[in-house]
């Protein structure tokens, strides 16, 4: 079941939160709603969740108008950064919480549900864990009950909240791949709410980048990498050079020298050129567009980065092969071969 | 464990000096006449009459004063409301008041012709001088011990709790049942358990409300003392060591209930 959110718009105390979203998560996909801390990236998962009431706008799930319905009656299952288990039941009764409080009408039966929870169990790896009770769990088994807890109750969709937000690097990293592996299986709508863009890319099926209560883009992770609509999203997916850049003849050059990029029109600047590590290459000193000494190598993975400080203090970051030649102290040219080119704000 | 020798010491010399020499001492006293004397002593009608009101009402006190302890921390802590943090000190007023003091305040407002008093004298309720205004005394007394050991509990709820169990389809009832009471358990246990102690040893404010008609509402601890200035030590050294024994007991009986719904619900 899809998801869609239209014209909400949200304001704490007069600080507006949310400026009129207008989102469509598609049935079965995995969104990322990515964004810096202070974003609005819980508000707004709080609002499709009900917990949060809008100023304006709606909620849809599928065809049905969600707006108005209370939190008990969403079925949307959710998952809290800081688990929110409840401490004085154990594992299984966790689980089981959501299906025992049905009216009697629409519960499962002792049985029912006792075959239910050792399924989600097992579904998240923790078999034999029924009796424990959270203060016995490590972080990452909490998130793994929270998130069966959430599933119990077949919810319409699935919203979670920075749900590895509190585990450590390596706990994160095979949770992702964990979560990518239950969502194919479960099939749910969901929604992922991070800042991590390393996460959000490497997990989502789109990824939907808000800044200061503005969906900024809404797109599949190569989208948003190769093709930024804003200045924003460029540089907070990665690091990114600013160069001042013009347009002539069809042309953009930098400092007066044409870049290979493709100009949006013929004429015009201010324009900025937002260029990643591996959009400079080196070359010899006076060369290309630009000129600065190298005042640092590192590793990165299989590539190393160069520091190239400019003369006027600016540091830019280079890709260049792991085989290179390159010396911390050398002076080199750069020039760019890359770039994503917005008009100055 | 630095200081723990010091701290250790202390702890005993004070449990021996303050605590377990008068008690030892008050056993001594009464066991001079012997377990047949004592049982005869406590069948005295006027006595067990007593000892039944102190330790009855007390007990029904010290149950009331919880629940509304309850209610008076969750609305204190949950809600802001214009006024919030004076009636937060107010609360405390039962602790400072000199006993004799909140004894005849409580005594002026509900006789028949007090503030109070005067409304329900028509609906033909009298609470001073009977059996209920020692009731209301005790809950007075008891009210701050049941608010300030829930209140931190309450403030310690994770606002996350209430959400996740609304998420899952429990309705509001179902979650403060199922969620957000059990962990409040031991902490309103306690609070009973004290408001209990103090409810028993009870004097200066229940005896001006009471009006202290022998076998109607004639608290233990007022026999005692009636007892002392007519010369009968023996007399009231038997009331308050049985006064001892069912306190110790009750006491204990709460303290493994506490036990218990640590174990059940307090896990953290
Ligand atoms: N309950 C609230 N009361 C007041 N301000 C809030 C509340 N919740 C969020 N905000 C504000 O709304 C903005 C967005 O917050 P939030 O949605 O939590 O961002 P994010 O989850 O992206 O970090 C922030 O400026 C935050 O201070
Ligand atoms: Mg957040």
């Amino acid at each position: 079941m899809g998801i869609r959110v239209a014209g909400v718009t949200k304001a704490f105390a007069g600080a507006a939160a949310l400026h009129d979203i207008d989102l469509a998560v598609r049935p079965g996909e995995l969104l990322a709603l990515l964004g810096p801390s202070g974003s609005g990236k819980t508000t707004l998962l709080r609002i499709i969740a009900g917990l949060v009431e809008a100023d304006r706008g709606q909620v849809f799930f599928g065809g049905l108008d969600a707006t108005t319905l209370p939190v008990q009656k969403r079925q949307v299952g959710f998952v809290f950064q800081h688990y929110a288990l409840f401490k004085h039941m154990s594992v299984a009764d966790n689980i089981a919480y959501g299906l025992r409080v049905r009216t009697r009408a629409s519960r499962p039966s002792r049985a029912e549900i006792r075959r239910r929870t050792s399924e989600l169990l097992d579904l998240v790896q923790l078999s034999g864990y029924e009796s424990r009770f959270p203060s016995q769990l490590s972080g990452g088994q909490r998130q793994r009950v929270a998130l069966a807890r959430a599933l119990a109750v077949e919810p319409r969709v699935l919203l979670l909240d920075e749900p590895f937000g509190a585990l450590d690097a390596k706990v994160r990293k095979d949770l992702r791949a964990w979560l990518r592996d239950i969502h194919e299986r479960t099939g749910k709508t969901t929604v992922f709410v991070t800042h991590d863009q390393d996460e959000a890319l490497e997990l989502a099926d789109r990824v939907a980048v808000l800044n200061q209560g503005r969906l900024e883009q809404v797109g599949s992770p190569d989208d948003v990498q190769d093709h930024p609509a804003t200045p924003f999203v460029m540089t907070f997916l990665g690091q990114a050079a600013r160069f001042p850049a013009d347009i002539r003849d069809g042309r953009v050059l930098v400092r007066g020298k044409p870049v290979p990029v493709a100009a949006s029109r013929s004429q015009g600047s201010p324009f900025q050129l937002y260029c990643r590590p591996w959009h400079l290459k080196p070359t010899a000193p006076g060369q290309g567009h630009q000129t600065g000494t190298i005042s640092g190598v590192r590793r990165l993975g299989s590539m190393r980065r160069i520091e190239v400080l400019r003369a006027d203090g600016a540091k830019l970051e280079v890709e260049v092969p792991l085989a290179t030649s390159l010396r911390q102290g050398e002076e080199i040219g750069l020039e760019i071969v890359d770039g994503v080119l917005f008009p100055e704000s | 464990m630095p200081g723990f020798g010091i701290t250790l010491g202390y702890t005993l010399l004070y449990l021996g000096l303050l605590v377990l020499l008068p008690l030892g001492a008050l056993i001594a006293k009464a066991s001079g006449i012997g377990l047949s004397g004592i049982i005869a002593v406590a069948v005295e009608p006027r006595v067990a009459a007593a000892l039944w009101t102190s330790f009855s009402i007390s007990l029904v006190a010290a149950a009331v004063a919880s629940l509304f302890g309850l209610l008076v921390a969750w609305a204190l802590t949950r809600y802001d409301f214009p006024g919030r943090r004076i009636v937060d000190a107010i609360v405390d007023l039962p602790f400072a008041l000199p006993t004799a003091v909140a004894g005849i305040a409580l005594a002026a407002l509900y006789a028949p012709n007090g503030w109070v008093g005067s409304f329900l004298e028509p609906l033909g309720l009298k609470v001073a001088y009977t059996p209920l205004g020692i009731f209301v005394a005790l809950v007075f007394i008891g009210l701050p011990f049941a608010v300030r050991t829930v209140q931190p509990l309450i403030a310690d709820i994770e606002r996350e709790l209430e959400e996740a169990s609304a998420l899952l389809g429990a309705s509001r009832w179902r979650t403060v049942w199922s969620i957000l009471l059990p962990p409040l358990l031991p902490g309103v246990l306690t609070g009973f358990a004290l408001a209990f102690a103090r409810a028993v040893g009870e004097y200066g404010s229940v005896i001006f409300i009471a009006g202290n008609l022998p076998y109607v509402s004639e608290i233990a601890p007022l026999l005692i003392v009636i007892k002392l200035s007519e010369y009968d030590y023996t007399g009231a050294t038997v009331i308050a060591t049985i006064m001892l024994a069912i306190s110790f007991t009750a006491l204990l009986v709460i303290n493994l209930l506490q036990a218990w719904s640590r174990k059940r619900f307090g896990y953290v």
